[in-house]
């Protein structure tokens, strides 16, 4: 009995000390991260690694990494990440939204290891944040490209899954398209996958058969983009998550690449100097979370110059890609005239807007 | 039903490329059944021909030489469960999924440094005026050499099954094992044989997802259409031609999906895209109803192991 009570009581004790630690200063932090595909995609996963390989550059010997890869959306994500935290995480990136819930169940049980969850809304618990990119902003510069650069006037969108994440990016892409050739017409293709590289090739020349020729994509691989490139120039598309320079110049022509190193890094540094506080964050092109690859020689000088300064602008604030007068697909009113968008309503995005044709998948 | 702006001449055209790497590893796997041997490590042995048929590809410039290093490698992992089977006589359904967590790691091992690359390009066979004829051109004479390639051996496995001594043997140590080994036939050594064919096909079916279709290695490049060609051998009920179909019927829907999909159909997303697999059950079902005939075909000696006690 005595024992048992001495035991419990150290186990407090240790307990303790550890909840302190989140505010107090850290020798050495365990950083972990998981990815839904394998590092080499050349795209979502392979950026997060990079962001993990930046955190290792810039902290040495104070910090130690692990990752795991291919791990599937469900209960196998819960699964390891009970494994990181027992063994000895301080800090796990959850790099998918469907690891929302998962991330969540486990930050229950260990409140001493901070979580962060990329691109969800959910943080049940004081341990958990959230970060995301504004995605949107890089579509808004690719639909301008988009809409100059088509000569059938119709592009396309290769989507995964119906979130919201998803729907504002194909909602920018349009809007801007729209903006600059009225008669762009947009096909949507839902691939219901991150990764499947056969797929998405098969998405994107089901599209080019239906007389697309600019296509974005919102999956994983380089394999939209390797179809493109069959089409010996007649086709362009843009590199998503990661550059895929090498389908530059064409047709890859430009991209948005997702720069996670320096919110990794400053995460990972406020846990060790003990400024680390949960929260959410949500940075976009002025930030430096986004950026946009070069456009290349296959855009005319003008298309370029148009795209820049359509991203310089959202960088300096003075432009908000979702701005009013925009209605809702059905026609119902939903930004009024100079009206920007509340980022509530983009996180919970779940229309399209007026336009678009087809219907989102429940 | 309304296919909308979709040209179906297109759509038989990118159906049956889309088919080539199922119809290839399945075509495989139904002569390593049809000997009596289950392999369920045909998705391990397809992306080990894709990344070492692309591995040989860029190496060497030739896709051609790139297809028959998809072949070995395949039919080298092969060995592996060959003689795990058929010496060791291991349990043939664990020994194959086994296989296939091998093969998906070792590819992704080897696939280091590969990523990003494109591979030499495989173009379609010049055909001449014969590709400017209208639909048939297109549905017939636009294809890469594989395409062709793969319509062959569906008639050279069907040929060699039915008409020749090798395919009678083979029949034979599937249908009783015990049978043909009194009759004097290695049992072992046609069976070995038979894997390695299967493991050959599945890792051309495997070379050609990653040098033609998508062309480009990324880690897992494959995903699942092994156990698509497991399926359309069960399907075809053993028989070479009923696996081209299945195989055009399975690609068939997949592309179709899309292209309904990217021609703005109205038919929800849902269904388009559980569709091959309702489409697979559904016949599943209606042919194995067929008074038993279907199951009646299945290779009696399947999944059994074979040991000559004298």
């Amino acid at each position: 009995m005595k024992r048992r009570h001495l035991l419990a009581s150290a186990a407090l004790g240790l307990g303790l000390a550890f909840s302190g630690a989140a505010n107090a200063q850290m020798d050495k932090v365990k950083a972990c991260f998981v990815y839904v595909g394998p590092v080499g995609d050349g795209g979502w996963t392979y950026q997060h690694d990079v962001g993990r390989q930046d955190v290792e550059a810039a902290f040495g010997d104070r910090v130690e990494t692990a990752f795991q890869e291919n791990v599937p959306e469900g209960a196998d994500a819960e699964r390891v990440l009970t494994q990181m935290a027992l063994s000895g995480c301080n800090i796990i990136f959850t790099t998918s939204f469907g690891y929302m819930d998962p991330t969540n169940a486990v930050a229950a049980k260990f409140p001493n290891v901070m979580f962060e969850h990329a691109t969800g809304y959910k943080r049940d618990h004081p341990n958990v944040s959230t970060y995301n990119a504004r995605f949107y902003e890089g579509r808004a510069v690719q639909g301008t490209i988009a809409g100059r650069m088509t000569k059938t006037n119709k592009i396309g969108y290769i989507a995964s899954f119906p979130i919201p994440e998803v729907v504002m990016g194909i909602n920018s892409y349009y809007l801007h398209a729209k903006k600059v050739n009225p008669d762009v017409e947009l096909t949507v293709v839902w691939a219901y996958t991150w990764f499947d590289p056969a797929k998405e090739a098969d998405a994107a020349k089901a599209m080019i058969e239906q007389g697309v020729d600019v296509i974005a994509a919102h999956t994983d691989s380089t394999a939209p983009l390797a179809e493109a490139a069959k089409s010996n120039g007649a086709v362009i598309g843009f590199g998503q998550a990661s550059d895929m320079s090498e389908y530059a110049p064409s047709p890859r022509v430009s991209s948005i690449i997702d720069n996670w190193g320096p919110y990794y890094v400053k995460r990972v540094g406020q846990l060790l100097d003990g400024t680390y506080e949960s929260g959410d964050a949500w940075e976009g092109i002025s930030g430096g979370e986004v950026l946009i690859g070069d456009i290349t020689d296959a855009v005319p000088a003008e298309v370029k110059a148009e795209a820049e300064a359509m991203r310089d602008a959202i960088a300096a604030g003075s432009y908000h890609p979702f701005t009013g007068p925009i209605n809702k697909q059905d026609g119902s009113a939903w930004l009024a005239e100079g009206q920007t968008a509340p980022d509530g309503d983009l996180l919970g995005m779940g229309f399209y807007v007026e336009g678009i044709t087809g219907e989102i998948p429940k | 039903m309304d296919f909308g702006s979709i040209n179906p001449a297109v759509l038989i055209a990118s159906l049956m490329v889309a088919a080539v790497p199922i119809m290839l590893a399945a075509l495989g796997e139904l002569i390593v059944e049809k000997s009596g041997v289950l392999n369920l490590g045909v998705e391990g042995m397809m992306i080990i021909g894709a990344i070492a048929g692309f591995i040989v590809a860029v190496n060497t410039g030739s896709p051609v030489i790139g297809f028959i290093g998809g072949a070995v490698a395949g039919a080298a992992l092969s060995l592996v469960f060959a003689f795990l089977t058929q010496f060791l006589l291991t349990n043939q359904v664990a020994t194959g999924l086994a296989l296939t967590l091998f093969g998906l790691g070792l590819s992704s091992l080897a696939g280091q440094g590969y990523n990003g690359i494109k591979p030499p390009p495989t173009n379609a066979v010049p055909f001449g005026p014969l590709a400017d004829i209208p639909f048939l051109g297109r549905v017939l004479f636009a294809h890469d050499w594989m395409v062709y390639f793969s319509i062959l051996m569906v008639a050279v496995t069907w040929y060699v099954l039915k008409s020749t001594r090798l395919g009678l043997i083979i029949r034979a140590v599937g249908e009783n094992h015990e049978a043909a080994h009194s009759l004097g036939y290695k049992v072992t050594r046609v069976r070995i044989g038979c894997i390695m064919f299967g493991g050959a096909m599945a890792g051309m079916g495997g070379a050609y997802i990653s040098l033609v279709r998508v062309p480009q290695w990324v880690d897992g490049i494959t995903s699942g259409a092994g156990w698509i060609a497991l399926a359309i051998v069960v399907f075809a009920s053993w028989r070479p031609w009923r696996v081209l179909i299945g195989a055009y019927l399975f690609g068939g829907i997949t592309v179709l999906q899309l292209n309904l999909q990217a021609a703005g159909s109205a038919i929800p997303v849902e269904y388009l895209s559980m569709a091959p697999y309702l489409v697979t059950i559904l016949v599943l079902v209606i042919m194995s109803s067929g008074r038993g005939k279907a199951s009646l075909n299945a290779p009696a000696s399947l999944g059994q192991n074979f040991h000559a006690s004298h």
